[in-house]
């Protein structure tokens, strides 16, 4: 995969993005609660995911942030404004949906061209900036084709132009590239992140891939059920979830039977620091990293028997799942020089890293 | 009324399902059978040669001969004559009034079906309502109106005696061209329902969210992106909606009895007398002319429907 | 209506994108009652008592009178002849057709493109001009196979031609016709076995759609049998309305409702196939 070397950058005006708020927002749908009770606060030119399974709400609040949805109470804060009651054409925002939104009728200048037509900017003037707008996306040749002859990856690059050329306050992505293939995906979100820094425009990113929030966001918020679970950075996230439903979600685990000791977890005779609020002593899941695994030889302390149950191969790395003596099944992420095969013994080592815990009905 | 349900057609064609190979499977070593293989279809074939090419042929090439099966371009040219290009003339006028006022109505309901669901009651109730009365026989279509506009009618005789109105007070016109209008347009309004609700329908909310987001209005919504994305398929309706009403002839012939105000009456006056204005075959030269204003029509009607699907994948 | 698509309707309508409760039923309402009109005065002809006004039953009873069938013979005929019209038209269709898109969808498929226009001539040759040509053609059917009515199917199969195709084609496109003869080969089903266990069950919703509407267009053809000098239930209706304006208004009354429930019919069987695959 090559890397693409950056455009022409419209110019930066550092801090131009502005500061989002969401207070206590609840939303319903009759008896379902979408939201809960959302509160974020986002600096400006900050760059935010929110990350979560189908119906947790994420993109629930970001349709009312840009003021597709209602809210039912609440406020919605932009530069310390309210703008709940702000109809979305008035909101200066800049979205770009997930699929066909370019106006098909319309050729690619045409389409990004749009915002600055409604907001009564002059022809030439809009003529420039939005031929500036498509350089930015690297699609600054393709100003005369149609939407049904770019690929998804192109619309997409296109709709990121339409929305960013008006130079909204913020900008709202509402999962923009789930519908993509993936190496495009991962190309395309490394530009949108470029180019949002560039810009120092504050952006709300929705996603229910966790690789991909963690990849390009400065801060992301795990929901469930309507609900934040927790705010941080991707690190933040990783190493410490607040709880284990983050922890499961955010990265792989594997879910070994233990028991809690005070503020330890006992995982096959290993005493593993316990990551989160305090839990009272009994069974419980630990919640282990691939990486906080390691293959080691049957003399090495704290050896763990284990036979391998399969191995794929990742490219920089190898990821082997194995069955432990309990049959419970971990995955252990090491050297690619390493090639167990399938039905082989092996032995493991689980590094001191503090672990999550979740309950385990006995 | 014959082209109900036709306008899916010309669209469904650009996205054929074909695969490459047969379920035979591509390598199979089944003996040649060469020209053999097209036995299947000959039944099929046949058919349609003897009972739509042969008359096709015959219809619009009979204009060219006399009896005697000579050729001659007089009949032809006898569709230049002031009374025939009259006839075409009234068709014309009929169509277009027809095929406009029936368009706009249509498309006025399909705006007011936005929204509805599309399994609900209220949808498959209009749906099978357009259906029939589209292909509501000309004959029971004409009955429906005398009963209801007629010199007896129901409103006409509501209105004389209610409100004093005379809507004949100039002459019976429901049995002449005029009268052809409102009947007419019963079976215009719901074809354009049949036709068009598919093309709103598949109007994408998208397009209307980011039209928000971008900073317009409704009235930006509907005239700088819904009319323009919808213009291919209305005016293509528009044309089918034409060729319906140009070659509809039960109605006319059941609402009026006897005279060739248009184009399909005149066809009948041919085919019923001998010769029509002193020429033999005048039936073969007006089926020709006929042919030609169809082909045209529908010829802009398809180059409208693929501009439409491409837009509304 | 769910809470949710309450609010996504609420949502559509302050976009602008669906119309407001009132604008729609404003619109229907002024539509639906000026559409009704016509089929209300025929209702309410077939009850009128002649020119005393006041209403009367006696024109629909008339029909069950002992005499009817012979003052109203050429109207019964029509009927008769109609009804066999239908049939046998279905007949062309199922027999002729059927097999010949089966055969294009699973062998022939670059000629898909030929078949779809083939169907789609009739409509840019109607039948007014088809008939200038049917005469002589029918003049040698007459000779070969009769006088009889039954032989106009033939130039009826080719007026359903349009429609039948595409309600035939719906459902070859939507289900997998390819795949699943595919599957039955590979499970050692021969040609005929395959088109009749596991092909024609599937297209069961598109022959009944096409023959149903097949019927609705039959029932109310009147161009080619009025003009080849045939009796069928439309020009027999004009003949009697001639006579007797009542009993033609009521049949016609009667011919609406039955292609008003055939047509529903067709819209029930598409349904109860998407439900049914949802579960």
């Amino acid at each position: 995969m090559t890397l693409t070397a950056p455009t022409r950058t419209m110019t930066a005006e550092p801090g131009s993005g502005a500061t989002v708020e969401l207070r206590g927002v609840v939303k319903s749908y009759g008896s379902m609660q979408a939201l809960s009770g959302i509160d974020l606060v986002m600096e400006p030119g900050e760059f935010i995911a929110l990350l979560g399974p189908s119906g947790c709400g994420k993109t629930t609040a970001l349709r009312a942030l840009s003021g597709l949805e209602t809210i039912d109470s609440g406020s919605i804060l932009i530069d310390g404004v309210d703008v709940a009651s702000t109809p979305t054409n008035k909101r200066d925002i800049g979205m770009v949906f997930q699929s066909y939104s370019l106006f098909p009728h319309m050729t690619v200048i045409e389409n990004v061209e749009f915002g600055l037509r409604m907001r009564k900017v002059a022809k030439a003037d809009r003529g420039a900036r939005a031929a500036e707008a498509l350089e930015m996306v690297g699609l600054g040749a393709h100003g005369a084709r149609f939407a049904h002859q770019l690929s998804g990856g192109q619309q997409q690059r296109v709709a990121l132009a339409r929305a960013l050329v008006t130079r909204p306050r913020v900008l709202l992505l509402d999962e923009p590239l789930s519908a993509l293939d993936a190496k495009v995906r991962v190309q395309l979100r490394e530009e949108i992140r470029r180019i949002t820094r560039d810009l120092g425009i504050t952006t709300v990113f929705v996603t229910h891939d966790q690789e991909e929030a963690l990849a390009v966001a400065d801060r992301v918020a795990v929901m469930r059920a309507g609900r934040i679970e927790q705010i941080g950075t991707p690190r933040e996230l990783y190493a410490t979830p607040a709880n284990p439903f983050v922890a499961d979600f955010v990265g792989l685990t594997s879910r070994i039977p233990g028991e809690i000791d005070g503020e330890v977890v006992v995982v096959h005779g290993i005493r593993l620091p316990l990551l989160g609020e305090p839990q009272p002593d009994g069974p419980v899941f630990a919640l282990i990293r691939p990486e906080d695994v390691a293959l080691a030889t049957a003399d090495a302390p704290g050896a763990i028997a284990a036979s391998v149950v399969s191995s794929s191969f990742l490219g920089s790395l190898r990821r082997t799942e194995f069955a432990l003596p309990d049959g419970s099944l971990i995955a252990v992420q090491h050297d690619v020089n390493d090639q167990p095969e399938v039905g082989d013994t092996a032995f493991l080592r689980l590094r001191m890293a503090p672990v999550a815990a979740s309950a385990r009905q006995q | 009324m014959t082209v109900a349900n036709a306008p899916v057609l010309v669209s469904d064609a650009a996205e054929s399902t074909t695969r490459r190979h047969s379920p035979w499977g591509p390598a199979t070593r089944r003996p040649d059978r060469g020209l053999a293989k097209y036995l299947g279809l000959t039944p099929f074939a046949l058919y349609v040669v003897v009972f739509l090419a042969i008359p096709t042929v015959i219809a619009v090439a009979s204009g060219f001969f006399t009896d005697e099966g000579d050729l001659t371009f007089d009949n032809v040219l006898g569709l230049f004559a002031p009374n025939v290009l009259a006839t075409f003339g009234s068709s014309f006028w009929i169509s277009a009034v027809t095929a406009v006022v029936g368009a706009v109505v249509g498309a006025l309901v399909c705006y007011a079906l936005l929204g509805t669901r599309p399994e609900g009651p209220l949808r498959s109730f209009i749906d099978s309502a357009s259906s029939v009365l589209a292909q509501f026989g000309g004959v029971m279509l004409a009955f429906a109106f005398i009963a209801a506009i007629g010199s007896q009618g129901l409103i006409t005789v509501l209105l004389k005696d209610q409100l004093g109105i005379d809507i004949f007070e100039n002459g019976v016109w429901l049995y002449q061209v005029q009268g052809l209008v409102p009947v007419y347009i019963y079976f215009q309004v719901p074809l354009m329902i049949i036709t068009f609700m598919p093309a709103l329908a598949g109007l994408k909310r998208q397009w209307a969210e980011a039209n928000a987001t971008l900073g317009g209005t409704r009235f930006t919504y509907w005239t700088q992106i819904a009319f323009p994305v919808l213009a291919p398929s209305f005016f293509g309706s528009l044309l089918l909606l034409f060729a319906n009403a140009f070659s509809s002839y039960a109605t006319a012939a059941a609402l009026i009895s006897q005279g060739a105000q248009i184009v399909p009456l005149q066809i009948r006056s041919a085919l019923v007398s001998e010769t029509v204005l002193g020429r033999e075959n005048m039936a073969g030269a007006l089926a020709l002319g006929m042919v030609v204003v169809m082909v045209v029509v529908m010829w802009g009607y398809s180059v409208l429907q693929n501009r439409t699907s491409r837009w509304q994948k | 209506m769910s809470a949710v698509d309450r609010a996504t309707r609420l949502g559509a309508v302050r976009l602008g994108t669906e119309p407001s409760g009132i604008v729609r039923w404003i619109i229907l309402g002024v539509v639906g009652v000026v559409f009704s009109i016509p089929i209300v005065a025929m209702i309410l002809f077939s009850l009128k008592a002649g020119l005393a006004g006041g209403y009367t039953l006696d024109h629909w009873a008339s029909l069950f009178d002992d005499d009817a069938a012979r003052v109203y013979r050429n109207l019964f005929t029509g009927i008769g002849n109609s009804l066999l019209l239908a049939v046998v038209t279905v007949g062309i269709v199922l027999v002729v057709l059927l097999p010949t898109m089966i055969l294009v969808h699973l062998q022939f498929p670059r000629l898909r493109r030929v078949l779809e226009f083939i169907c789609i001539i009739p409509i840019t040759v109607p039948a007014i001009v088809l008939v200038v040509g049917l005469a002589p053609v029918y003049s040698v059917v007459v000779r070969i196979a009769g006088g009889s009515v039954w032989t106009l199917a033939f130039a009826y199969g080719i007026t359903v031609l349009p429609y039948a195709y595409r309600a035939i084609q719906s459902n070859l496109d939507a289900v997998d016709v390819v795949t699943l003869s595919e599957a039955g080969r590979t499970l050692s089903a021969d040609w005929g076995r395959v088109l009749l266990f596991v092909l024609l069950p599937n297209l069961k919703r598109g022959v009944l759609a096409a023959s149903f509407i097949s019927v609705a267009v039959v029932l109310g053809e009147f161009t080619i049998a009025s003009l080849l000098n045939r009796v069928n239930l439309q020009t027999a209706l004009l003949q009697v309305s001639q006579s007797n304006p009542y009993v033609a208004v009521i049949f016609a009354l009667l011919a609406l409702a039955l292609a008003f429930v055939l047509l529903l019919s067709i819209g029930r069987l598409g349904r109860t196939r998407r439900t049914g695959s949802e579960s």
